[in-house]
């Protein structure tokens, strides 16, 4: 049976890198947002083993000397994760490059259209038009006096 | 079945309607007319009592099920939906031009919504009874938005859609709390044995009543019904007259019996009945346009059918259904007559019309008689219908609701008898144009066009017959009134209270005969002296109009939508992950304080040597965020990324200390290629005030994932699934290393949909680099232009010192001394470097086989198809690194879609197969034979899948490599990206990768080390972690490892 109590060393590096990862993925720049990823990527993985159980023998059916091996669950979803880690750091990175390319910055800019949505409505115009909600215009007899449907007029 | 033809029947429809013209609307019509001559078939069986009944399980864990019955008010829905429902196809065919526009999609909707009318009808469970309630709202959508190029056609329709799904979603609410409170979602058995009186059931009828209120336009929120005219006349003729809004009147009519004594139900169908059918009929005789006197018409009539169907006594209820039968008919029939006229002359304002009736006899004949039954004439069925309610009404007994209703009603009917009148008037007398009915203000129709009568022309027979049959049958069924009484009687017995109801023709000098007359006498009162009587309603003020309401309340619910987007969507990055993180801190952090508690004991390290690697992670991540070179940071992120491997080990996990090595090998290279082309150092920080709030978010997100790290591992209570992992890996998987055989075999599933992830990522970095193309050209060193150098493109200060004779192309004589790598040649001389190329030599082939090693001993011993690519994908690194572009393309000259594509068909081909084998998706077979030469030979078949999982991530590594590394070089040398300022530090541009690494604060140009040798080169770093990882991994063999250290230099 896995021993199940915490292990302080591991939780303190866990929580230092969270706290490393999340201040820099608050950060503007795609880069460090990206170094940000890769560090609390690292630290739930450690996170997830540390929730598997304390350290024992690699988990290797017939290995010498037996003893109390480690969980194998969380080491396979972390290894996958792991190279998923690389893939978004690359596509991530790839992202930078075309942000560099096209501005000449890899900094993320704020939503030109989110910012415009919120200045109408502090001033409370209209982001943009719904004829559902116009008020007043053509009452209901004028409209239907223009509706006609597409019939054939039959022989005078 | 009839449901399927229907269904069958508008899927083929528009083909039809392309192929056949306006014809095919004729051909269509069978469909429904077999609906009707089904339910007539069946009459007999249901006057029994003993309708057909059919049943299929669809969803069964949501209590969901098929279930259709017929019964007396299913009958009468079925017989006008299907009967109709044909005439007016039979009417479209003559009705459209054969040019006009969406025949097909209009041919299509129709039938749709004939199938979801039967079927709402018919429907015997109240899920399914929601369905077809909002397929019948969704396919009057479409057919109201017709035209769909005109605004208030769009208009109409989107807020007839609004309301009716307000309540539509209301009723399933209802729907729900009923089926739960009686424990049957089966409708027949609900209105058997409905569940007791309590909130829950109020709160049911109150949301029931709200489907039904908006569903058949009653007030408030009748005014859909007059804006939905915007609809071709035919559909009003179906929906907006005989089938969609009866849907309403037919859910109150199911529901009567089981919840009428409700008082709420009682009030609600009472107060708001009274409210439609007065409003209706006193709007009705304002308008001057056919069509919208007939739908203030409808308000009115649907306020007297649910009032009568609501009221819940037997007599009622039979007065009710006789009347939604007649009304059925003669306002089809009408809405068919205007339609008639409206092709005939090109308008539909009455104050235009004069003489049609003279020219066309017999349409006024069918409108003539179809208003007859509308007023309550006799002896038409609008007469005996409305008679029996009367009668109703009279001895309803329930204090002075009865007198007060009744007076309603006679009210009502007089509107009635008034704008039945007008509208017969209106369409078909002759009369001055521009009639008395014009006061001033209103918008003189007539008079703009020279007041000259509108021209009459004769449409054809098909605009005549459908609705001429309407109207005889309406005075058929009056002279049979015993028939009917037969036929529904069976319904209105099942309504607890009252006495049973009659239809009688002539009951003899009765008070309701004098109601009648009293009625009709006021009605044609206020029709002759219709001119002051609509002076009198312009001058009674109208009140708030419930459309300008709804309009308001719609562009508040508008205004409120951009408040909250405004709030919420501030558009920054940054904000929206600190919130994010803000509610996860709030969230966990409570859970974590109020939840749980400290564990009992803690160890402080598994080995002492965890607090090593644990420090320098800690130290090096500290760093980084202190790091205000690009580089820099990298650098110390990797070193982090190498202490985190080293704890893995340490932790018992020799797979993920291998993986993680290689990744972060990987990772460092890939950024160094793209930090290239960055700026070396970070822009200016922001304010320091938005410094500390990151940091504060940081150290309590810290904290708070700690906390979970201390508490997690001491809250499980169950045994770990993976206990027996390790048995299974061994026996049914075949292998002695369990993570890899979870990975290729107990959850294959997810690594299937993990190296899915891989692929997708791949294709997004060659996409966003190439843009127009899934990859570049393959460059191969004989293609290699003679007069462009590889990474030349900076000066090289040490050009003097070289000899000449490095050049080959200065020699051109000698026989070419041959390279240690294939395409060096291609490479600038002095990014050169003999002992590095004498290593890639050496170590490449060797990597490739120690790749292979781990492939296959992966099943046993750490390793597996993630390690091996990995390792590849470094080798082809070191190739690249050492050689260029070229010596990448001739050292894996594929394109790597293709390999990414191969892995994962033979991943997932793996699972297929053992499917086609015979055993479950991804089950792996163990094929074992003894060799004498070779030993004991144990092929598994989930090793073709760790060969998939090797090839995508190889295909991956290279995608990379390829794009973000050779193309951005042949762009640099290019100069294609060169259009900025300059500010991306051109210098560092075709400056050698791996020299890069070796950095300094003070080290602003990369070309310091422009002879790179790579001396710092993290993959022979690598290669030191994972051979002496190889090593700790199986102390019991001692076999030497081929790794990059044997065969080092």
């Amino acid at each position: 049976m896995i021993d199940m109590s915490p292990n302080v060393v591991l939780v303190v590096v866990v929580g230092v890198l969270v706290a490393c990862g999340v201040y820099l993925l608050l950060e503007r720049s795609l880069t460090r947002v990206l170094v940000g990823t890769v560090l609390l990527g690292n630290a739930v993985n450690l996170l997830v083993l540390v929730a598997g159980g304390a350290a024992g023998r690699p988990p290797i059916t017939g290995l010498r000397p037996e003893g109390v091996t480690s969980d194998p669950l969380p080491q396979a979803m972390v290894l996958t994760a792991i190279v998923i880690t690389l893939a978004l750091t690359a596509f991530l990175l790839a992202m930078a490059y075309r942000s560099w390319q096209l501005h000449r910055h890899d900094e993320v800019q704020d939503d030109v259209e989110d910012r415009r949505i919120a200045r109408l409505a502090a001033i409370d115009e209209r982001a943009f038009t719904d004829t559902d909600t116009e008020a007043g215009g053509r009452t209901l007899a004028e409209e239907a006096a223009e509706t006609h449907d597409e019939t054939e007029r039959g022989q005078p | 079945m009839l449901l399927a033809v229907h269904l069958a029947a508008a899927l083929v429809a528009p083909a039809l309607v392309g192929r056949l013209g306006r014809r095919a609307f004729a051909l269509l019509s069978l469909v429904p007319a077999a609906g009707a001559a089904w339910a007539l078939a069946q009459t007999a069986r249901v006057r029994a009592g003993d309708g057909p009944v059919e049943l299929v399980a669809w969803v069964p864990s949501l209590h969901l099920e098929l279930a259709f019955r017929l019964d007396t008010l299913s009958w009468l829905m079925t017989v006008v939906v299907g009967g109709v429902g044909a005439l007016v196809l039979v009417y479209c065919s003559g009705y459209f031009t054969s040019s006009a526009s969406g025949l097909g999609r209009f041919a299509g909707v129709f039938l749709a919504f004939a199938g979801s009318m039967l079927g709402l009808v018919t429907a015997d469970d109240l899920l399914l009874v929601f369905v077809f309630w909002e397929l019948t709202t969704v396919t009057s959508y479409l057919l109201i938005g017709h035209y769909a190029d005109r605004k208030a056609s769009r208009r109409a329709a989107m807020q007839a859609i609004v309301i009716t799904t307000a309540g539509g979603l209301a009723m399933l609410v209802g729907l729900v709390i009923l089926g739960e409170q009686a424990g049957t979602y089966r409708l027949s058995e609900v209105v058997a044995d409905p569940p007791p009186a309590g909130p829950g059931l109020t709160a049911a009828i109150a949301c029931l009543l709200l489907g039904a209120v908006t569903k058949s336009a009653l007030v408030p929120v009748h005014f859909w019904l007059p804006a939905a005219m915007a609809a071709p006349t035919p559909v009003s003729a179906y929906l907006h007259a005989a089938a969609m809004v009866k849907a309403g009147v037919y859910l109150v009519a199911r529901f009567a019996p089981a919840f009428a004594s409700d008082p709420l139900w009682r009030w609600t169908v009472g107060v708001l009945g009274s409210g439609a059918l007065l409003l209706g009929g006193w709007r009705a005789l304002r308008q001057h346009d056919l069509k919208l006197v007939l739908a203030f018409g409808t308000v009115s009539q649907l306020g007297l059918l649910v009032l009568l169907v609501g009221l819940g006594t037997q007599a009622t209820a039979l007065a009710g259904v006789a009347l939604l039968g007649a009304h059925a008919m003669f306002k089809a029939s009408l809405f068919l007559v205007t339609g008639a006229v409206d092709a005939a002359t090109g308008t539909r304002d009455l104050r235009r019309l004069s003489g049609v009736g003279r020219r066309l006899p017999w349409t006024a004949l069918a409108g003539g008689l179809a208003t007859a039954s509308m007023i309550g004439l006799p002896p038409f069925a609008g007469y005996v219908a409305k008679e029996a309610g009367l009668e109703a009404l009279l001895h309803l007994g329930q204090g002075w609701a009865g007198p007060v209703l009744l007076v309603v009603v006679a009210a009502g009917s007089a509107l009635t008898v008034a704008y039945g009148l007008r509208f017969w008037w209106g369409a078909f007398a002759t009369k001055p144009v521009v009639a008395e009915g014009t006061p001033a203000g209103d918008p003189p129709a007539g008079r703009a066009t020279g007041a000259a009568p509108a021209d009459v022309s004769t449409p054809s027979l098909t605009l005549l017959w459908p609705a001429l049959v309407l109207a005889v049958l309406g005075l058929a069924a009056a002279l049979l009134p015993s028939l009917g009484e037969d036929l529904l009687a069976p319904y209105a017995a099942t309504l607890p209270a009252g006495e049973p109801g009659h239809l009688v023709l002539w009951a003899g000098l009765t008070p309701a005969l004098g109601v009648t007359a009293l009625v009709l006498a006021t009605g044609v009162a206020l029709f002759w002296w219709r001119g002051p009587f609509e002076v009198l309603q312009r001058r009674v003020s109208r009140g708030p109009d419930a459309d300008a309401v709804y309009r308001r309340s719609m562009r508040r619910l508008d205004d409120l939508a951009a408040d909250v987007t405004a709030l919420t969507q501030r558009g920054s990055l940054p904000v929206y992950l600190g919130l994010v993180l803000l509610v996860f801190v709030g969230g966990t952090g409570t859970a974590l304080v109020a939840g749980t508690s400290l564990p009992e004991r803690v160890r402080p390290w598994d080995t002492p040597a965890q607090l090593a690697f644990g420090a320098a992670a800690v130290v090096a991540a500290v760093l980084v965020v202190r790091a205000r070179r690009r580089l820099k940071a990298v650098v110390l992120l990797g070193v982090s990324g190498y202490a985190v491997a080293g704890l893995f080990l340490l932790h018992g996990a020799p797979d993920l200390a291998l993986t993680q090595v290689l990744v972060e090998t990987v990772t460092l290279v890939v950024f160094v290629l793209v930090l290239r082309r960055l700026p070396p150092y970070f822009s200016d920080r922001p304010l320091v005030a938005t410094r500390w709030v990151r940091l504060l978010i940081g150290v309590a997100t810290g904290l708070v994932v700690a906390g979970v790290a201390l508490v997690a591992p001491s809250a499980r209570v169950h045994a770990p699934v993976s206990e027996p992992f390790a048995e299974e890996a061994y026996e049914f998987g075949g292998g002695k290393n369990v993570v890899n055989v979870t990975l290729v075999d107990i959850r294959a599933w997810d690594t299937v949909g993990e190296i899915s992830v891989l692929l997708v990522a791949a294709t997004g970095v060659a996409s966003l680099v190439f843009l127009r193309r899934r990859s570049g050209q393959i460059f191969r060193a004989d293609e290699a232009p003679a007069d462009r150098a590889v990474w030349g493109g900076a000066p090289d200060p040490m050009a003097a010192l070289r000899r000449s004779d490095a050049r080959p192309a200065q020699a051109p004589g000698a026989p070419a001394r041959p390279e240690w790598l294939r395409a060096v040649r291609t490479l600038a001389p002095q990014r050169r470097s003999v002992i590095f190329e004498v290593v890639v030599r050496l170590l490449f082939h060797t990597m490739v086989l120690y790749a292979l090693f781990l492939l296959f001993s992966g099943h046993n011993a750490p390793g597996g198809g993630f390690a091996a690519g990995l390792v590849v994908g470094t080798a082809l690194v070191v190739r690249y690194l050492a050689g260029g572009r070229y010596e990448l393309g001739e050292a894996a000259p594929v394109q790597p879609g293709a390999l990414l594509g191969l892995g994962l068909f033979l991943s997932a081909g793996v699972g297929l197969g053992a499917m086609a084998a015979g055993g479950t998706v991804l089950q792996s077979w163990i094929l074992e034979t003894r060799l004498p030469l070779l030993g004991d030979v144990k092929l598994v078949t989930s090793l073709l899948f760790d060969v998939g999982v090797f090839l995508v991530v190889v295909g991956l590594v290279l995608d990379v490599l390829r794009s973000l590394g050779a193309e951005l070089d042949r762009r640099a040398e290019s100069g294609e990206d060169e259009v900025g300022d300059g500010s991306s530090a051109v210098g560092a541009i075709g400056s050698f990768p791996g020299a890069a690494a070796d950095d300094g604060d003070d080290d602003t140009s990369p070309r310091g080390s422009t002879e790179g040798t790579g001396t710092p080169d993290p993959d022979v770093d690598a290669r030191r972690h994972a051979g002496s990882h190889a090593q700790v991994a199986r102390p019991d063999r001692g076999e030497p490892v081929a790794s990059g250290e044997e065969v080092r230099p």
